[in-house]
């Protein structure tokens, strides 16, 4: 059956299915991490925890990435109305994209990390061994190359076509997203400037550009699902990036508070990062208000489950639990403790993974020429995953959130000589290590549950 | 939202808001980066500093450790680490490092495992003059006690 508008976009499937094939791995190495925090040895000589969390937050990455240009794909030739500038080109950056992520993942797991940065040259270039930056020099010009070719065909794509609100959002998004990624090949020597301009590429991608995308591709999904008036909608999608960037930007400042800055970031970055739970916020009413004043009953009732779920946790997760530790006097006890991690998890999976599974739900029953939405029983299935993962991504977070507190309680709030070590710490906080792993395990069910949907079709159709 | 408030409204907010926080975002980098060299030492950034750099990034240490406390946080702080285990003295931190260094990794059954690095002695002396200098760094007061 020819379920695509135009049929050009069917490119987004491979980006898709290869973005869930990434999801799974990045939940394996989550389990095995999740696992180290208390059986300290587990597989200790043969994937040592730095080169799990690599692959956990690398994957991640990656497939938010795949996820994002799959999307990207989808919707931008219907926006504008067009067929893709170049498919073939689409597609040779899919494979180019693949085997540098799969090579990648590859050396970090086969190969010492010190062995990775020799062969792959890191001493003409060092851009390696930071934080979600640890990519080989020549991985990260590929990403370079992959997103410059990807933006000049969505770019020639828009420039023939329809320039409507959703598009534009997306492709500022994006072109922000390769521009603040630049930044990831400026690391020098002096480590206050090195830790100053790497948050040009963290905080501005995911407190910044990345909300751009996310709003563009929720307001492309609800003008869908729901049939509301484009203008109510892109109205709506322009007052919330625009209190994600006024706020986001300055609050950008809640990194720098305990950097060699000057103090004034301390209140800049209290009083902008306060505000950024506001356009999250707007986006739940938002979401909520569109699906009731819906002019349609779209048959797909996962998609708008999921429109509606990644507000509400983009939300909580970005919003209320960024909230808990962004002023300055509160961080200054909470950096760098499970808090910040408890935030970091409910936040991605919150606001970017659940908006990609949002318009993988929305568009694979269209590219797999199913129609408009799969048949009753799989999208049962599809909401048993999202509950079961969504539920358990609670749990993870609460439970990092009590091994926080308690770390904050024994290790940093006591004068030094009657604090905790911090090995001493973790050893009490094990109750809340092994809770999370039980919630993580969970979680990978949801995951299998979500999966299983995707080959689950309706024989009686068929027949 | 209000009729009377139209999308080119909320067009015209989202362009001018962005560009005139971003420019002030511009002008505050470009002053913080002017004022850093009164807190970042860097008169002290010697060639061994810069070697223990790229050996702490070569061996991925972030990814368990964390620095100002940025990176992982399954291992201790280290940005304090010098003041911790130096027993105040140079040669005392040193004589740690090595020690501990070499000693990797401990196998105490059940324990977080540090792999060994192999680095030389040269290395670890680079590292460990990597790390007393990011101890005298000034960053605000942070952190709150000597356990990082």
């Amino acid at each position: 059956m020819d379920t695509l508008k135009y049929q050009s976009q069917a490119v987004a499937k491979p980006y898709f299915i290869f973005a869930m094939i990434l999801f799974v791995g990045q939940i394996l190495f989550g389990l095995i991490m999740g696992l180290q925090y208390v059986v300290g040895d587990f597989l200790g000589g043969i994937i040592p925890f730095n080169v799990a969390r690599m692959v956990h937050t690398n994957l991640l990455i990656v497939w938010l990435l795949f996820g994002f240009m799959g999307a990207a794909y989808y919707l931008v030739p219907e926006e504008a109305e067009t067929e893709l500038y170049s498919p073939q080109l689409a597609i040779i950056l899919f494979w180019i994209f693949a085997a540098a992520g799969v090579l990648t993942i590859l050396g970090y797991l086969l190969v010492p990390y010190s062995t990775l940065a020799d062969i792959t040259l890191n001493h003409l270039w060092p851009t390696m061994g930071r934080e979600f930056l640890e990519q080989p020099t020549i991985t990260k010009i590929g990403i370079v190359v992959v997103c410059l070719g990807f933006l000049f065909n969505l770019g020639m794509t828009i420039l023939k076509g329809r320039k409507t609100a959703i598009n534009m959002v997306m492709m500022t998004g994006l072109i922000g997203l390769a521009v603040f990624f630049l930044f990831a090949f400026y690391n020098p020597t002096n480590l206050a400037l090195d830790k100053y301009f790497w948050w040009f590429v963290v905080h501005l991608w995911v407190e910044g550009v990345w909300e751009l995308i996310m709003g563009a591709i929720l307001a492309y999904v609800l003008i869908k699902v729901t049939g509301v008036d484009r203008e109510v909608i892109e109205k709506w999608l322009y007052v919330i990036i625009a209190m994600a960037l006024i706020s986001g930007i300055l609050g950008t400042g809640h990194h720098f508070y305990w950097l060699m800055t000057p103090e004034y970031w301390q209140w800049v970055g209290s009083i902008f990062s306060a505000l950024e739970p506001l356009p999250f916020f707007a986006m739940v009413l938002y979401a909520f208000n569109m699906v009731n004043r819906r002019r349609r009953e779209h048959p797909n009732k996962a998609a708008t489950l999921w429109a509606l779920g990644t507000a509400v946790m983009a939300f909580l997760g970005a919003g209320v639990w960024g909230f808990l530790h962004t002023l300055s006097f509160v961080n200054y006890y909470t950096h760098g403790s499970q808090i910040t991690a408890a935030h970091g998890h409910m936040a991605f999976y919150g606001a970017y993974a659940m908006i990609v599974m949002t318009i993988i739900s929305y568009a694979m029953p269209k590219l797999r020429g199913i129609g408009e939405a799969n048949c009753n029983k799989a999208q049962v299935i599809e909401m048993w995953g999202f509950w079961l993962m969504t539920v358990a991504m609670v749990f993870i977070t609460l439970f990092l959130t009590g091994a926080g507190i308690l770390q904050v309680w024994l290790q940093r709030l006591p004068e030094s000589g009657e604090a905790l070590s911090f090995m001493a710490t973790q050893d009490k906080l094990e109750i809340f290590y092994w809770l999370r792993e039980i919630a993580g395990v969970i979680f990978l069910l949801g995951l299998i549950s979500y999966l299983t949907s995707f080959f689950i079709t309706d024989k009686k159709a068929q027949a | 939202m209000s009729e009377s408030f139209t999308k080119g409204m909320a067009r015209n907010i989202y362009y001018g808001g962005s560009v005139f926080f971003f420019l002030i975002f511009l002008a505050l980098t470009f002053h913080t980066v002017k004022e850093m060299p009164k807190r970042d030492n860097r008169h002290n950034i010697t060639e061994a500093v810069e070697r223990g750099k790229h050996l702490w990034e070569k061996n991925n240490c972030i990814g368990c450790h964390s620095l100002i406390g940025e990176g992982a946080y399954f291992a201790p702080e280290l940005m304090n680490v010098y003041d911790r285990r130096g027993g105040g003295s140079e040669e005392g931190f040193k004589a740690f490092m090595n020690g501990w260094m070499n000693a990797q990794p401990l196998n105490i059954p059940g324990r977080r495992q540090m792999p060994n690095f192999h680095l030389n002695d040269q290395e670890i002396d680079d590292l460990a003059e990597f790390l007393k200098w990011t101890s005298e760094l000034d960053a605000n007061g942070w952190p709150p006690n000597i356990e990082g």
